[in-house]
């Protein structure tokens, strides 16, 4: 046992493999966030979008038949049987709070496993490769979509900053000094697989959603790093966990109510920051693919769009890029504008002063409540807004974005120029 | 002129800058998903809707009793108020069947069972309820008033056989029906 113990202190004590170790443990976790988000964010869309049609949203899946029969059938009130079968008493708070819910009548999974049923049917179904297709691209392009936003998740940080005996450990998988820069570039990539899944599909309407994928990616983009520019002077660094971190001592971006955010240079920031958040989020929009932007994949006029051709977990995989793409751009957005992981009036030093590893935990927890109520927005504006047409698209994009952003970038820098 | 140009509207730059039509947007479907949780959707009632939302949980609720008087549902065969079975296969619901749902193979009356005037009976008639579009055009067409659309809309099948119903079974579905013609009365 001693050897043991040893063995991992001196392996722990080597830099390098703690670095690896610690680096790998990061690592499984963003992903299993992330991919845990996807298919959370798959169940937020479909029940938001039932509650804002008046209709109760996917809320039968879930209960397979053995634990039906078990439990009784649903005209037998289940919750008091499910109440009874963990031993819960039928008027302490848990069950008062089920009966507020509603949850009497119906079965209590509020359709959480709809998500898991979709991608379990996804994987059976069958795997059509149409004949005329270039088998290659037609392959990679998926991996294509998918890959881009988990890498691109590696710099966002999620907790601050812990010491352990062995050095300090930074909560981000890649504390990069280019943090925004490195998403850009990564969420770029993912053109290539919208295009090259239109191109060999060879088949005209994925071929035009292609095109109008690359077209409305790229020209996006452009407006999105100019409209981060105005933050990043602010902040003075490019590194998302020192970005954070001044967020958490000087105040959100958005909400600059402490520390160094009270000053009048702050508050007369306080337009072109607006600005920013609103060109920045539009663009998220249109990065992710999201209606009122999904142009690539417009049913209305392009049948399916690039992944017509698509099927079964190739047709998932699409699905789930544009999912993953949105977590990213969610997290990218409350870490540029919502002070990412902090919990905000000056909570965080002193949570950190009590104890590291308490404070790490809440800001994780914190920085998933933003991250979910920001994909809720997402959802909320899908289900808001009519699709654009696409001229309309391109015409924001270039004519008023560009301008605006370029504009936004001088008004920044005359305000903390003339304003001290 | 032979067309005439589509009037639009006239923005003012706050509905062009769209940003405050979009918050309004946005209020206006927040209203609808609070109060969808809440259980107090506009309209809940008149769909006699329950738990969340205005929508009435299917299998558990149903709108039958609110069907109206002319829905269209499985196509039945009926017997008249003397009990005897209408159809005489004439056929003309076969041919008028736009999809060739129905099959009848016709038969002879049998002797002695006072039906002689009628002379012919089916001997079997089938309807593929898998081939059925509810058209009503075999209850519209038939001249004896025997074939009539149920209010019947839940068809659910395990086998593509079990979708073909049988004379004796349409007989059963129909049952007697009042108030019709009865053309061949044998004292006339």
């Amino acid at each position: 046992m001693n050897t043991i113990i040893q063995w991992c202190d001196s392996v722990l004590s080597n830099e390098i493999w703690f670095y690896l170790l610690t680096t790998v443990i990061k690592l499984v976790l963003i992903f299993a966030v992330i991919l845990a988000f996807v298919v959370l964010s798959v169940w937020i869309e479909r029940r938001v979008a039932g509650w804002i049609q008046d209709r109760p949203g996917p809320n039968r899946a879930g209960i397979p038949l053995f634990l039906l029969k078990r439990f009784g059938s649903k005209e037998k009130q289940p919750l008091k049987n499910v109440l009874h079968f963990f031993g819960i008493p039928e008027n302490s708070w848990i069950a008062n709070l089920c009966k507020w819910l509603r949850l009497e009548g119906e079965i209590p999974t509020f359709g959480l496993m709809q998500p898991c049923l979709d991608g379990g049917k996804l994987f059976l179904k069958q795997e059509l490769t149409p004949s005329y297709v270039r088998k290659v691209y037609f392959t990679i392009a998926p991996m294509l979509v998918l890959g881009p936003p988990m890498v691109a998740a590696a710099v966002i940080p999620f907790a601050s900053t812990v010491s352990t005996c062995y050095g300090e450990i930074s909560m981000c998988v890649a504390n990069l000094g280019i943090g925004p820069l490195w998403i850009f570039a990564i969420s770029g990539l993912s053109v290539y697989g919208l295009s090259l899944a239109g191109w060999s599909s060879n088949s005209k309407y994925p071929f035009l959603g292609g095109l109008r994928a690359s077209a409305q990616l790229i020209s996006y983009e452009v407006a999105m790093g100019l409209s981060v520019i105005p933050l990043l002077m602010m902040f003075g660094t490019l590194n998302l966990q020192d970005i954070v971190q001044y967020q958490a001592d000087n105040g959100w971006t958005l909400l600059p109510f402490w520390g160094e955010g009270l000053t009048l240079q702050r508050w007369a920031l306080y337009a072109p920051i607006a600005i920013s958040f609103i060109i920045f989020v539009t663009c998220v929009f249109a990065e992710a693919n999201r209606t009122p932007f999904d142009m690539a994949e417009c049913e209305t006029d392009l049948v399916g769009g690039y992944h017509t051709e698509y099927s079964s977990m190739k047709f998932a995989s699409f699905f789930m890029g544009e999912y993953a793409a949105m977590v990213v751009g969610s997290a990218l957005v409350v870490t540029l504008f919502f002070g990412g992981w902090s919990i905000g009036f000056g909570a965080d030093a002193a949570l950190a002063a009590w104890c590291d590893w308490v404070a790490v935990l809440c800001q994780f927890l914190m920085f998933l409540i933003k991250l979910v109520a920001f994909i809720f927005f997402f959802v909320w504006v899908r289900w808001t807004l009519p699709r654009f047409r696409w001229d309309q698209v391109m015409k924001l994009g270039w004519l008023v974005f560009l301008e605006v952003a370029i504009a936004n970038i001088f008004l920044a820098a005359a305000i903390m120029y003339f304003i001290k | 002129m032979s067309y005439v140009p589509i009037k639009r509207p006239k923005f003012s730059l706050l509905d062009k800058i769209y940003v405050v039509e979009l918050v309004k947007g946005l209020i206006i479907t927040f209203k609808h998903l609070a109060l969808s949780l809440m259980g107090k959707s506009r309209s809940k009632k008149d769909f006699n809707g329950k738990g969340v939302g205005a929508c009435m949980p299917f299998p558990e609720q149903r709108w039958d009793s609110r069907l109206p008087e002319y829905y269209r549902g499985a196509p039945t065969l009926v017997r008249g108020e003397d009990g005897r079975e209408r159809c005489v296969s004439c056929q003309l619901c076969e041919f008028i069947c736009p999809a060739r749902a129905i099959k009848v193979t016709p038969g002879a009356v049998a002797e002695g069972s006072g039906l002689e005037k009628q002379e012919k009976a089916p001997a079997e008639f089938e309807i593929d309820m898998l081939r059925c579009i509810y058209c009503g055009m075999c209850q519209e067409v038939c001249p004896e008033q025997a074939i009539f659309l149920s209010k019947e809309y839940l068809i659910t099948l395990t086998d593509r056989k079990q979708a073909i119903r049988n004379k004796a079974t349409l007989y059963k579905l129909g049952g007697t029906r009042k108030g019709l013609v009865n053309k061949w009365n044998q004292y006339k």
